[in-house]
């Protein structure tokens, strides 16, 4: 009697748990995110989904801007084991959904009205033939401009708002012995200093002509001479380590004031928050010079892998809608530096610069002058942003190079890897 | 001809004659097939790629020589085996010379030989991810040498190779020639031990002096050491890529590519597999270039011996 | 030993000069670990102040410590050490299994040559040489038809099939010098292939077993590009580990931090090289390296 209730209770017991692990799956998530508010950002993430019962194995793959990170992915999708959402973002999306590695994840979708509350050109990156392949986590904006205030009022400086005064600023700064902008000589930095600086220089449509459609006359033409010139000019405003320097480190000389100005996008911010300064006061924020009212998005986003095992693809599911859920966004993107990506999101707990950015953000949506910056995948393929990244990383760091041959190289270096 | 002998001094078990046939080929057989695989069979794959347009990942049309064509006209291609040809040429000399320098003087019956050798050996035990660190450090003007040289009251001292486009090259021969050169001394070191002791006898009776008997006796024994040496160290040339990765990421700008890292960055990161699998053929061609000479001879050797 | 002798420069002046040479260049090569290890007891605010030679102004631990077991290495904050058992466990049969076979193979290929078996060596010797890189992606698909993708097994198989490369040919060309006759004598006498190869071939084959472990061990306890391709989050080898935790800052880079995780990563085959140092030359005297 007394054995049979004991077995009752232990069949229970067992049948629970096996029903608990019915429920509990898990997912195994790659991404790069290992700097310091990144690596918040992700904790965070690890948490609420194991607050909804699943678990979450940490595929975390270090250095050069998720360059071994995508080895790996592309190894492992070879294998046949590929995690069940990977960072990847832009255009690879489509790549990885044309070779049918994804998975959809309308219901998702449907049940939490994407479709209204994210914006059409997010949501357009995210879908490849109309399905939802990926959530994105957020928007960055690119074109900012970072000001340590302390540094300009000790070099006498002002805030800079197009070229011009940008070069006097560097100036100022230099002859207060301050190092005018603080730069990591890594290819994808160089770009992210010369897209501000095209930007200015081409306009928005003339952007759009050159690296988003890939026009060969813009791509060659005296815009484009004059952007190189302008951006062969910041060589003398950086200092002489530059090279081969992680961005953070170029962000950490900002903060300490060694430097007066970077540019970078707001991901910049998490390290200013890890310092504990506050963005917007101890930092200040502004567009690069002369793309005000402009918006160069980057959207981090996390594809989904097809997957095998049903518990698993229920933690999927779940990771994706906790993504999009108005908390995580708010912690994650508070972490990051970034803006929610969700439309209907409160914003009072943000810095200003995030403020500003998400009222930049709306504006330009509707303005037509939110444009993908090419130099982080938004705008091209990967082969067309390598080919790019050679020729203007040869030509900033070569003193002697010429900008006219530079942008005829430019032309014919899309061309090529198109 | 050992089995021919074999045959007539075991004639009667049949069973264990077959057995002694075939056994050795038995034992080599799965590292052979293994290495089919996973060489041949792999390298062969990677040709067919690289006839093909894939970008993103493999795709199986061919398209014929496109991608070739296309790395001949890639400028960063070309700096590349430029680079390799510098890197390994520096790179291969001064760890020779380093290494048979050393060994000569370790072999002076010195005391403390066996804490030198250690000494001059360990960069090889320390992996890349560390040695990148510490040299990158060393090399930085605002951190290390110039920053210790300027402290010591030397103001004027620079030294900025590591950010310096024309000049990053020789720093990755510095740290690969201080990883290196010590295998290279260990093997001139048994090298020097190995010859026999009489030849120099003889010439020292007839009078002639150290450096000359070193010159004109020693080192021509160590020949096949300098060929062994050679090939070790042409195959740490063309394969390096960690080292690269970790101390110049190929930059700045990319003065410092090589061609594994350029191989690595086209098919993996930039999507143009078809590309980095044409620059895996030709650095292949290359290794068939150094190897079959080698191997010639060497079997060649053997036959005459 | 004996040509030293011989050899020696009799003059105190030039023994003075040798001595001084050696020890100028054991400095000059010292100085990286020397870096290192002075930096991994210092504090950031130390580092950032001082030079490199610089003594610390107060040796601490606390970089060690972290690096043992807070660092963050991704979202983990776990320090390394959980690591230090991945790469043994991967290490230790990928290192004896590679060896063996690369003694088999050699014993086969010296002693027991075919019709063939040169060009079969040359066919093997040929993997030494060809970048990994290029083998990372069919590897991959391979390794997911035998069912062992991100498996710790799967790991020390790729590392067995190209150490067995660099292992034949040691072997090789170390029983290459053994004298045909004690095989053939042997064989006189009745003994058979496996009799011979571990009753008279493997006990003479200690210096070349060491230069064989020692170079395999180093090769894969610090190999990073399979680790990383071919290991899982929980299986991630140490340099895999090294490597985020180098790359993982929050705010400003701790660099003792990362040189005591360098440090300790290095460890073992630094040990190795310490104790078993002596071999590996010996070894090589033996005729690792003839031909």
């Amino acid at each position: 009697m007394h054995k049979t209730r004991l077995t009752l209770a232990l069949a229970g017991l067992i049948g629970c748990s096996v029903a608990a692990q019915a429920h509990a799956g898990e997912v195994e998530v790659l991404h790069w995110w290992t700097s310091g508010g990144e690596a918040k950002s992700a904790a965070v993430l690890a948490d609420m989904l194991k607050a909804r019962g699943h678990g979450w194995k940490d595929f975390a793959v270090a250095g050069g801007g998720g360059e071994s990170a995508m080895t790996v992915l592309k190894t492992r999708a070879v294998a046949g084991t590929p995690p069940a959402a990977a960072q990847i973002k832009g255009l690879d999306i489509q790549e990885w959904a044309k070779l049918g590695f994804l998975t959809e994840l309308d219901s998702v979708a449907a049940e939490e009205n994407w479709d209204t509350t994210l914006p059409g050109v997010v949501t357009q990156v995210m879908k490849y033939n109309g399905h939802y392949v990926a959530v994105p986590v957020n928007v960055h904006r690119v074109n900012w401009l970072w000001i340590n205030p302390k540094a300009f009022e000790k070099a006498g400086a002002q805030i800079p708002k197009n070229w011009t005064e940008f070069v006097a600023a560097a100036e100022k700064l230099q002859a207060a012995g301050i190092v005018p902008l603080a730069h990591g000589g890594q290819p994808w930095q160089d770009a992210t200093v010369f897209e501000a600086i095209a930007l200015e220089v081409l306009g928005v449509e003339d952007y759009r002509k050159a690296f988003v459609q890939h026009d060969a006359a813009t791509l060659k033409g005296a815009k484009m001479v004059e952007a190189l010139e302008r951006f062969a000019e910041v060589r003398r405003f950086i200092d002489k380590d530059s090279a081969g320097r992680d961005w953070n480190l170029a962000t950490g000389m900002l903060l300490r004031g060694e430097a007066g100005m970077q540019i970078m996008g707001d991901w910049a911010k998490g390290e200013i928050s890890a310092a504990g300064l506050t963005p917007g006061k101890d930092i200040l924020c502004v567009a690069t010079p002369g793309t005000e009212g402009s918006f160069t998005f980057n959207i981090d986003s996390f594809a989904f892998f097809k997957l095998k095992n049903d518990t698993d693809k229920a933690a999927q599911q779940a990771l994706a809608s906790t993504i999009l859920t108005p908390e995580f966004q708010e912690v994650f993107n508070l972490n990051k530096g970034s803006i929610p990506v969700r439309l209907d999101s409160d914003m009072s707990k943000f810095d200003s610069c995030a403020q500003d950015s998400m009222a930049t953000f709306k504006s330009a949506n509707e303005k037509g002058t939110l444009i993908p910056s090419w130099s982080h995948g938004l705008a091209t393929t990967s082969q067309v942003q390598g080919a790019l990244y050679d020729v203007l990383t040869k030509f900033f760091n070569d003193k002697k190079a010429d900008a006219v041959a530079t942008a005829d190289l430019m032309a014919r270096a899309v061309q090529s890897a198109q | 001809m050992i089995l021919a002998q074999t045959q007539t001094a075991r004639r009667p078990v049949r069973l264990g004659l077959t057995l002694e046939h075939v056994l050795p080929k038995l034992v080599l057989a799965p590292s052979l097939v293994l290495a089919l695989v996973c060489i041949y069979g792999y390298m062969a794959w990677t040709g067919y790629i690289s006839l093909t347009p894939s970008s993103f990942l493999p795709m199986y049309e061919l398209s014929g020589f496109e991608q070739y064509q296309r790395l001949l006209e890639n400028d960063r291609w070309r700096v590349a085996c430029f680079n390799l040809a510098l890197f390994g040429g520096l790179f291969i000399g001064a760890c020779l010379l380093v290494g048979v320098l050393l060994a000569i003087l370790l072999d002076q019956r010195i005391r403390a030989e066996g804490a030198l050798r250690t000494i001059y050996l360990y960069p090889m035990a320390i992996s890349f991810i560390v040695t990148g660190t510490a040299w990158k450090w060393i090399l930085n003007p605002s951190l290390g040498l110039e920053k210790l040289v300027h402290d010591f009251g030397f103001t004027s001292f620079e030294f900025s190779w590591l950010t310096d486009p024309d000049k990053a090259i020789y720093t990755l021969v510095m740290a690969a020639v201080w990883q290196s050169s010590g295998f290279v001394m260990a093997m001139f070191l048994a090298g020097l031990r190995g010859i026999d002791s009489s030849i120099i006898k003889a010439a020292q009776l007839d009078g002639a002096s150290l450096p000359r008997i070193y010159w004109r006796i020693v080192l021509p024994c160590l020949r096949p050491v300098f060929f062994s040496a050679v090939m070790v160290l042409s195959h740490i040339a063309i394969k390096s890529f960690d080292l690269v990765t970790a101390l110049t990421a190929g930059g700045p700008g990319y003065s410092t590519d090589l061609p594994a890292l350029f191989m690595y960055a086209h098919a993996f990161t930039r999507g143009q597999m078809g590309l980095g699998a044409a620059s895996a053929m030709m650095m292949l061609a290359g290794v068939l270039a150094i190897l079959v000479p080698y191997l010639y001879s060497e079997l060649r050797g053997k036959r005459h011996a | 030993m004996r040509n030293a002798a011989l050899l020696s420069w009799q003059p105190r002046l030039g023994r003075l000069f040798i001595y001084a040479t050696l020890i100028a260049v054991a400095a000059l090569y010292l100085i990286p670990l020397w870096v290192v290890l002075l930096t991994s007891f210092k504090t950031s605010a130390d580092i950032r102040s001082g030079n490199l030679l610089s003594l610390p102004d107060v040796w601490v631990l606390e970089g060690w410590i972290k690096a043992w077991g807070t660092a963050c290495t991704g979202v983990s904050c776990d320090g390394i050490r959980g690591y230090f058992v991945n790469s043994t466990v991967m290490v230790l049969p990928a290192v004896a299994l590679s060896t063996l076979l690369g003694a088999l193979n050699g014993y086969v290929l010296s002693l027991w040559r075919f019709k063939g078996s040169e060009l079969l060596f040359g066919l093997l010797l040929f993997g030494c040489f060809i970048p990994f890189q290029v083998i990372l992606l069919p590897m991959a698909q391979t390794l997911g038809w035998l069912g062992l993708a991100n498996s710790t097994a799967g790991l020390v198989l790729v590392h067995v099939i190209y150490g067995l490369c660099f292992t034949t040919l040691f072997y090789r060309n170390f029983y290459q010098a053994l004298p045909q006759e004690i095989i053939k004598a042997a064989r006189l006498d009745g003994a058979g292939f496996f009799t011979i190869f571990w009753r008279i071939v493997l006990p003479l084959s200690g210096p070349i077993t060491m230069v064989t472990l020692i170079w395999q061990f180093t090769a894969i306890w610090n190999d990073f590009l399979f680790g990383v391709v071919f290991s899982a989050g929980d299986n991630q080898p140490m340099t895999v580990a090294l490597n985020n935790l180098v790359n993982t800052t929050a705010g400003v880079k701790e660099y003792n931090v990362d040189m005591a995780a360098a440090v300790l990563a290095a460890l073992p085959t630094l040990l190795v090289y310490a104790v078993a140092g002596k071999y590996f030359v010996r070894g090589l005297t033996a005729g690792a390296i003839k031909g």
